[in-house]
């Protein structure tokens, strides 16, 4: 009885130092959230959480955007940036993970190691000629140099993590579906795909996260303001910001974190999941 | 014999047509522009004229020059500011990760939600809203110092971001902040050590901190040297944060050039693109001269379970 109560002073006083711990990192983007509702000039005096006046108007500023184009624009444009990157990759990154992680043929080793330096190679050393090429292409200020090395499983964090929780799956019932008369890709679609389900998720999450926060590609390779998405949309306003359109700058980076946060919310348990699954076996 | 080897065959086709669109991606997007880029490197190149041979200029330049020419000292600015960016935040982000993970291992009903919100730094983070946030918290007027006068009663606290000298520290801090992945891989691995270790280790009375040294840290160290290299690649790439925070300046007086940025700056601002790829070769082999040597040094750190 006694050494009940003991644990359980020892946990309020975890719970009480986590929580307080927690509020002390989460501050920064509290305080983002409230001044994106305070009135603009009140913004800098007011370290507080609490707006003393509350108002909506950054947010009907910002979403108007800059000249010509609002920040309709940008969330579009990024939206559809992010979606045929997830796309590509859960289509052809798990095509490139099953066959290292279940099939038998020559040269898979060498090739599975290869793909594994090309996790550690910087991105700077292909950066210039990609550019050159999507240049020649005539691929520049458009999307497409983003996209399409998607299509090519370019990106071997997630092959890595898809061929890790793959090998964790029963070779039983791929054996069986052999039986059965099912081909190889009849294996991959029926049986390897439904189970990798948490492992796609996370791919999912990852490949959202970092092309919607990716800025490096479209600094590079986006040039005008209609093909803008919303980290040059923010990066923009930066600029061209006085004083005056703070307000409207965090409202509207407040927006923009929003998908990210809602997508991170409903996919949580298979996002810890996942980046678990990576590092034990690493 | 000959059916076997036929299936063989057939195997190898069927599996090699899985893996045409990575092969295809690796020979044209890896492969020829890593050759591309080692022969620009040799070469002075500005995109509208063609490339012109000029042998290992570029990487004397680079390195403090000759007779011939000058060197760069903002690149060798760029260099130390980005190792002195790696070398502080990567250990501290470790240190970070890996104490908030053993809180993390205690059993609490409220668990699953502290994770998600100690996770949420790193996975808002990377966001230009985050770097664009930073610069405002750490202005001079910004609300770092607010509370820094009113809480803490300091009363002249310096102007972080228009500070050279403390301009990189507000990145770090940055870099730091956002230890939620390796926290998660640590935890993962916090709760791949079995119990029984810990109990027979109390049973011979041991106490926290020596279980923490012969118990937890060594059953860790594969974990550890895998979050540490992986941290460190990534931390020499950085670039949107300096970039953000800086607003593409690289400033205060390049105490927040970092590699990739100046790099960058070279390549698509000055349109110097051989010059930029003799930057890139340079940082591939500093990064793979670190991982190498790290993991040399973590064969005798390192152990990788008892091996029965």
């Amino acid at each position: 009885m006694k050494k009940i109560t003991k644990d359980h002073i020892s946990n309020t006083i975890v719970n009480i130092v986590i929580i307080v711990m927690a509020f002390g990192m989460l501050y920064p983007v509290l305080w983002l959230i409230s001044a994106s509702f305070k009135v603009p000039n009140t913004i800098f005096r007011d370290a507080g959480l609490i707006p003393e006046a509350f108002t909506l108007q950054n947010y009907t500023n910002g979403w108007k955007g800059i000249g010509i184009v609002g920040f309709d624009t940008f969330f579009r444009n990024s939206f559809i940036i992010s979606l045929f990157c997830i796309i590509a990759n859960l289509v052809f990154c798990s095509l490139t993970a099953y066959a290292f992680a279940r099939l038998e043929f020559s040269g898979r080793k060498i090739w599975f190691g290869i793909m594994m330096l090309t996790l550690m190679l910087p991105g700077h050393v292909t950066t210039i000629p990609r550019y050159i090429l999507f240049r020649s292409f005539g691929w520049l200020d458009s999307i497409l140099p983003i996209v399409v090395p998607k299509f090519f499983a370019t990106d071997a964090f997630f092959i890595f993590l898809l061929v890790q929780f793959i090998r964790s799956l029963p070779r039983e019932l791929d054996e069986a579906a052999l039986i059965d008369g099912c081909g190889k890709f009849g294996i991959y679609g029926k049986i390897i795909l439904p189970m990798t389900v948490p492992a796609l998720i996370t791919t999912l999450l990852f490949t959202f996260l970092w092309t919607w926060d990716d800025f490096f590609n479209q600094l590079l390779y986006l040039n005008s303001p209609q093909k803008y998405t919303v980290p040059m949309g923010l990066r923009l306003f930066l600029d061209a910001s006085g004083v005056s359109s703070w307000g409207s700058m965090f409202a509207m980076s407040v927006l923009s974190l929003v998908p990210c946060f809602i997508l991170f919310v409903s996919l949580q348990k298979y996002f810890v999941r996942g980046i678990a699954t990576t590092g034990i076996k690493g | 014999m000959e059916r076997s080897l036929s299936k063989k065959f057939r195997n190898n086709v069927t599996s090699y047509a899985f893996l045409i669109p990575w092969l295809l991606g690796f020979f044209v997007l890896t492969v020829y522009p890593m050759v591309y880029s080692l022969y620009l490197s040799f070469t002075e190149y500005n995109i509208l004229q063609p490339p012109k041979w000029v042998g290992l200029r570029n990487y004397f330049v680079m390195f403090g020059g000759n007779k011939l020419y000058q060197g760069d000292e903002r690149f060798l600015n760029s260099l130390f500011v980005t190792l002195k960016f790696v070398f502080i935040s990567v250990p501290l982000k470790l240190v970070f990760a890996l104490v908030i993970a053993m809180v993390m291992n205690r059993k609490l009903k409220l668990m699953p939600l502290y994770r998600a919100l100690y996770y949420i730094p790193t996975l808002l983070g990377g966001s230009v809203a985050i770097a664009v946030l930073w610069r405002r918290l750490f202005a001079g007027d910004g609300i770092f110092n607010l509370i820094l006068k009113n809480i803490f009663s300091v009363s002249n606290p310096p102007s972080w971001i228009s500070d050279p000298r403390y301009a990189l520290s507000t990145l770090i801090i940055l870099a730091v902040w956002q230890f939620g992945s390796p926290m998660i891989i640590f935890l993962a691995g916090l709760q791949q050590i079995p119990k029984e270790y810990y109990e027979a280790s109390a049973v011979d009375g041991a106490g926290k901190t020596w279980q923490l040294f012969s118990i937890t840290l060594p059953c860790l160290s594969p974990i550890i040297m895998f979050n540490f290299i992986m941290q460190m690649i990534s931390a020499f790439q950085s670039f949107t944060q300096a970039f953000v925070v800086s607003g593409g300046s690289g400033g205060p007086l390049d105490s927040t050039m970092f590699y990739s940025l100046y790099l960058y700056i070279k390549g698509f601002g000055f349109s110097e693109m051989g010059y930029a790829s003799a930057m890139a070769w340079v940082l591939l082999i500093v990064i793979a001269a670190l991982t190498a040597l790290s993991f040399r040094f973590s064969g005798r750190l390192v152990s990788y379970g008892s091996g029965e």
